[in-house]
């Protein structure tokens, strides 16, 4: 342990299930780090797998989902504060990040500091916006249009054909090849995650992901590229491996020049036979493999610790190839009574 | 950096690529063909080094060499 200050971090994404949140490796690469830090998790369902892994959060609250409204997020927030000290929070859900870039002044009026982009650098580059933001950065994307009603699959613009990805607003993606599939998908998609619903044409090709940190003002502070080499049916990543792909990591850098986002996120792309790239989704946080890249020499977590902090990071380039990754699952055997204590108290 | 330079390969046989994260298992033969390419031996150079190495006739070599580069070409691991 260092004998630099503690650092109270609250972290969110404790959902390590089989669509895991990015929380369980955003604080591992915390724990693995030079930082003395102290860890609050906040989770948003009572059985969140982190809230209950041995070592790994010094304490867990409840919060209220951000559709509750920001009222009730911010109070519940301040009332963690209050009893916790807060220095910084890493959001980890595309779902809850409008709330905590918005209300980013309050939350550093309360000593809560956080790294996140701007808010329109996160509006942007939603899914219904990715031809517009590829059009503007001068970046290659699939054909894609945001729809808004079901009827719209049966009279797509051309050149869209079959077969093309059905998109949710925040999650999920399934590939159809009929229009009775497309109308399914539709209604599944929205009703879960809201509108618009976005199709994107397929591209042949290997699917290479990046994970990025933007210092804000255009310099990558970090960056490591990984290829899936398992993919659940859910589409995440079950395996994966760090590989030393050149263009992939120009693009990348050119992408955090353009925008200067800031804070981490991660891009996935399809390379083609041929060499191209296309960018088919930009998510604005740290992805759940982000595990993967401490290993292989970026502590992510603790870079975004550190510039939340105000500190200054040295970029870094070197990063090991070649590193795997394999999720598994573990039964944890638990106490009623700690269900108990988050069930009643929203607390443990 | 060449391709070829760019592998990892083991002795045991087994090569990663970096730039792609694919990974492929090569007998005795092809590591001998990776090895001499790397050394930029010619391709009678090294039907010659075969025929010595194993006991195989030169058409067999021959044969076994083209192969195993359109396998190399193939997936981009030999410029």
């Amino acid at each position: 342990m260092s004998n630099q200050k503690t650092i109270t971090v609250a972290v969110t994404g404790l959902n390590n299930i089989d669509s895991p949140g990015p929380g369980v490796s955003v604080i591992r690469g915390i724990k693995d780090s030079g930082l003395n830090a102290r860890i609050i998790g906040l989770a948003y369902e009572n059985l969140e797998p982190g809230i209950y892994m041995p070592g790994l959060v010094d304490k867990t609250y409840l919060i209220p989902f951000p559709s509750t409204g920001s009222e009730a997020f911010i109070d519940r927030l301040a009332y963690i504060n209050e009893k916790e000290g807060l220095d910084i929070i890493i959001p980890n859900f595309d779902s809850e990040l409008y709330l905590f870039i918005k209300y980013s002044d309050q939350l550093l009026n309360m000593g809560i500091h956080t790294f996140l982009p701007t808010l329109k650098q996160f509006e942007e580059r939603h899914k219904d916006n990715l031809p517009e933001y590829g059009e503007k950065y001068g970046i290659k994307m699939p054909v894609s249009k945001a729809i808004q009603n079901s009827k719209e699959l049966s009279n797509l613009p051309k050149p869209l054909s079959y077969p093309y990805y059905i998109k949710g607003k925040f999650y999920e993606a399934f590939k159809v090849n009929n229009n009775n599939q497309a109308v399914s998908y539709f209604n599944r998609l929205s009703a879960k995650w809201g509108l618009p619903v976005v199709v994107q044409q397929a591209i042949n090709g290997t699917e290479v992901n990046v994970i990025v940190l933007g210092d804000g003002e255009g310099n990558t502070v970090s960056a490591v590229a990984m290829r899936k080499q398992y993919i659940t049916d859910k589409g995440k990543a079950w395996g994966g491996i760090t590989i030393n792909d050149e263009r992939l990591l120009e693009i990348t850098h050119d992408i955090i020049k353009k925008t200067k986002w800031r804070g981490a996120m991660e891009l996935e792309m399809i390379k083609t036979d041929e060499g191209e790239y296309y960018l088919i989704e930009i998510n604005p946080r740290i992805p759940a493999w982000v595990y993967l890249a401490v290993g292989a020499g970026q502590n992510i977590p603790e870079m975004v610790c550190r510039l939340a902090m105000g500190e200054k990071v040295i970029p870094v380039t070197e990063y090991e190839y070649g590193k795997m990754f394999i999720r598994y699952s573990w039964d944890l055997i638990g106490d009623i009574s700690d269900f108990e204590k988050i069930i009643i108290f929203g607390e443990l | 950096m060449s391709k070829l330079n760019s592998l990892a390969i083991s002795e045991n046989g087994f090569i990663f690529k970096p730039s792609t994260g694919e990974s492929f298992t090569t007998n005795e033969i092809g590591l001998l063909i990776i090895s001499f390419l790397k050394q930029g031996k010619t391709a009678d150079e090294i039907i010659n080094e075969i025929t010595k190495e194993f006991d195989v006739d030169a058409i067999s070599a021959g044969r076994d060499l083209y192969e195993y580069l359109d396998f190399l070409k193939r997936e981009k691991m030999l410029d």
